[in-house]
């Protein structure tokens, strides 16, 4: 027999399941401030991509129009790379050496033995890295249309759109990350595995449009490769093709259910 | 003080009842037939050798682990069923767990204030531990001392009725050590109850109302710390250097002693109160005079050392 004796307590029940009211806001609000303790993440995040993007500018032959670039000039297909390149920074590099950290150093056990859960403090680093993300973008697109006169993208819903699941495939690639290394050390090496195939593959060293095809056909399914082919649609006016939109967010899904399958809270 | 008492008899009174707990990982029986219970306002030692399962048991405690068999009721709760009534009524500071390095104390204590229905005044705490010039230290910088304050701080912010500390005088100099035993009678003078995890007698026997001494995994003793110290086989202890050679032979035959062991030219004599003058009058009567005489009674550790066994 496994009968327990069933006591009733006014603050149990239903109610238990509940976090503690504010509490997420707290947490939201302590790691929102100790992300701002952190200027290297910070740095490359935020201004790196768009520093970037002010250097290459600055070469003079980047501002003319190219034939073999149907007319456009290499500094308009910098302003994508510079998005996509805070996009990856913040979802593989930063991210999860702060969460492994956590988890390393007994953060998120602690937490878990308050009636708070220790996935609030996952949740807020999600959340912040997302937010750095959307500011990073809009500064390379403000820098890349005052000061180098690249076109703001035509479609900006589509492109909103784009550049959410890009986030959050990132994040969540990320996430899987920090779930399948044990230490920090361990993260930082696997990031930086993964970070240079999501570079190439979105396009930051070798625009996706001057690869071959067969080479075009294996980015697209790619998470970061068919989100730059929807942000650079996006960017031409056109709404993102559902194929690219599609793959971005699948790949979004699989990943978050990946990193939620093996993350590991202590 | 409450009286001795068999874990079972208490079950009503009980605010953590363990009972046939069970651990295993991988191969390795961490914990292994556990059972105690912890009377509402007592503050109950867990002491035993490292490895003991110690941490594991007061781990299903918290509810951080699955038992892999017996139960834990805090209050009558699941630690792990009913985790938000659990977590609310038990503090913990856990043994080795830190805290964000960039963290303020002040943002910590906010934090976890956050974290509970009904807190404790964070200032108010920060206060009575001595935080208070240190609120805007970040964690990283603090000292051992003060991390430790601070997780005392954490522990009781969410105001509960079960505090859980785990080794929490170990790596402290012996000034802070005492410090934080004084800080754990004041807990304890506030009515919760404490369950104290160490591996230091002199913690145990000062601050315990009753030890549950744990080895390889299983409870070899639960009393008082009185208690256990009347059980050790040796009551007291006589050691000296002979001047003149001694047959142990006849202070073995003396009455009341247990044993007679002789090692580098010193002797020791295990008994108890009366095998003092015995040993006294024979030397006496050999002519020998007994050179750096020592006589001990027993003390917590001995009672540790005849209860944990031999291995090290």
């Amino acid at each position: 027999m496994t009968t327990t004796t069933t006591r009733t307590h006014p603050s149990v029940g239903q109610g238990s399941t509940t976090a503690v009211k504010g509490s997420a806001i707290a947490v939201l609000k302590a790691e929102a401030r100790l992300f701002l303790r952190e200027p290297s993440a910070l740095f490359w995040i935020l201004a790196f991509p768009t520093v970037l993007l002010c250097i290459l500018g600055s070469i003079p032959s980047f501002r003319e129009a190219s034939a073999d670039l149907n007319g456009l000039r290499v500094v308009d297909l910098y302003v994508p790379v510079a998005v996509l390149l805070g996009v990856i920074t913040a979802g593989i590099q930063a991210m999860p050496p702060v969460l492994t950290g956590y988890r390393e150093r007994g953060v998120l056990r602690r937490m878990s033995t308050t009636p708070v859960r220790p996935g609030s403090l996952i949740g807020a680093q999600i959340v912040l890295h997302g937010a750095a993300v959307v500011l990073s973008a809009a500064l390379a697109l403000a820098v890349g249309r005052i000061v180098f006169g690249v076109a703001l993208p035509r479609q900006f819903p589509g492109y909103l759109v784009a550049l959410v699941l890009a986030s959050l495939a990132a994040l969540a690639l990320g996430g899987t990350v920090s779930a399948v290394s044990r230490t920090t050390k361990i993260t930082q090496t696997v990031g930086s595995v993964v970070f240079f195939p999501m570079m190439f593959t979105a396009g930051v060293y070798l625009p996706v449009s001057t690869m071959p095809d067969a080479l075009q056909r294996v980015v697209d399914l790619t998470p970061l490769g068919a989100a730059a082919q929807a942000l650079d649609a996006a960017t031409a006016g056109d709404w993102p093709s559902w194929t690219h939109l599609g793959v971005t967010a699948l790949w979004a899904v699989l990943l978050m259910a990946a990193a939620r399958r093996w993350f590991k809270w202590e | 003080m409450s009286a001795t008492a068999l874990p079972g008899t208490l079950l009503d009174m009980a605010i953590i009842e363990v009972s046939g707990l069970h651990k295993a990982y991988g191969e390795k029986k961490a914990v292994d037939g556990v059972s105690f219970a912890v009377e509402e306002g007592e503050v109950f030692g867990i002491l035993g050798p490292n490895g003991a399962g110690k941490t594991t048991t007061v781990e299903c405690v918290e509810g951080l682990r699955r038992p892999d068999g017996g139960s834990v009721r805090v209050a009558g709760y699941d630690p792990l069923t009913d985790r938000g009534a659990v977590t609310r009524l038990l503090g913990a500071q856990l043994q080795e767990s830190e805290l964000q390095p960039k963290i303020t104390v002040r943002e910590a204590l906010e934090l976890y204030a956050a974290c509970y229905p009904d807190p404790a005044d964070w200032r108010a705490l920060a206060e009575r531990l001595g935080l208070t010039d240190k609120l805007r230290t970040r964690f990283a910088k603090l000292s051992g001392g003060q991390k430790q304050r601070l997780f005392i701080a954490l522990a009781l912010i969410g105001n509960p009725r079960v505090v859980v500390l785990d080794e929490l005088t170990t790596g402290l100099d012996p000034r802070a050590r005492r410090e934080t035993w004084q800080l754990i009678e004041e807990v304890r003078d506030s009515g919760v109850t404490v369950l104290l995890v160490t591996h230091f007698m002199e913690e145990a026997q000062r601050l315990c109302h009753r030890i549950a001494l744990i080895d390889k995994g299983r409870v070899t003793a639960l009393d008082t710390p009185a208690g256990l110290i009347g059980r050790t086989a040796s009551g007291t202890a006589i050691s000296f250097r002979p001047s003149a050679p001694l047959d142990t032979r006849e202070l073995a035959a003396l009455p009341s002693v247990s044993s007679v062991t002789e090692k580098d030219g010193r002797i020791l004599v295990d008994g108890t109160d009366e095998t003092v003058n015995a040993v006294l009058s024979l030397l006496a009567g050999r002519g020998v005079t007994a050179y750096e005489l020592r006589v001990t009674e027993a003390t917590l550790d001995d009672a540790y050392l005849d209860l944990t066994g031999t291995e090290s």
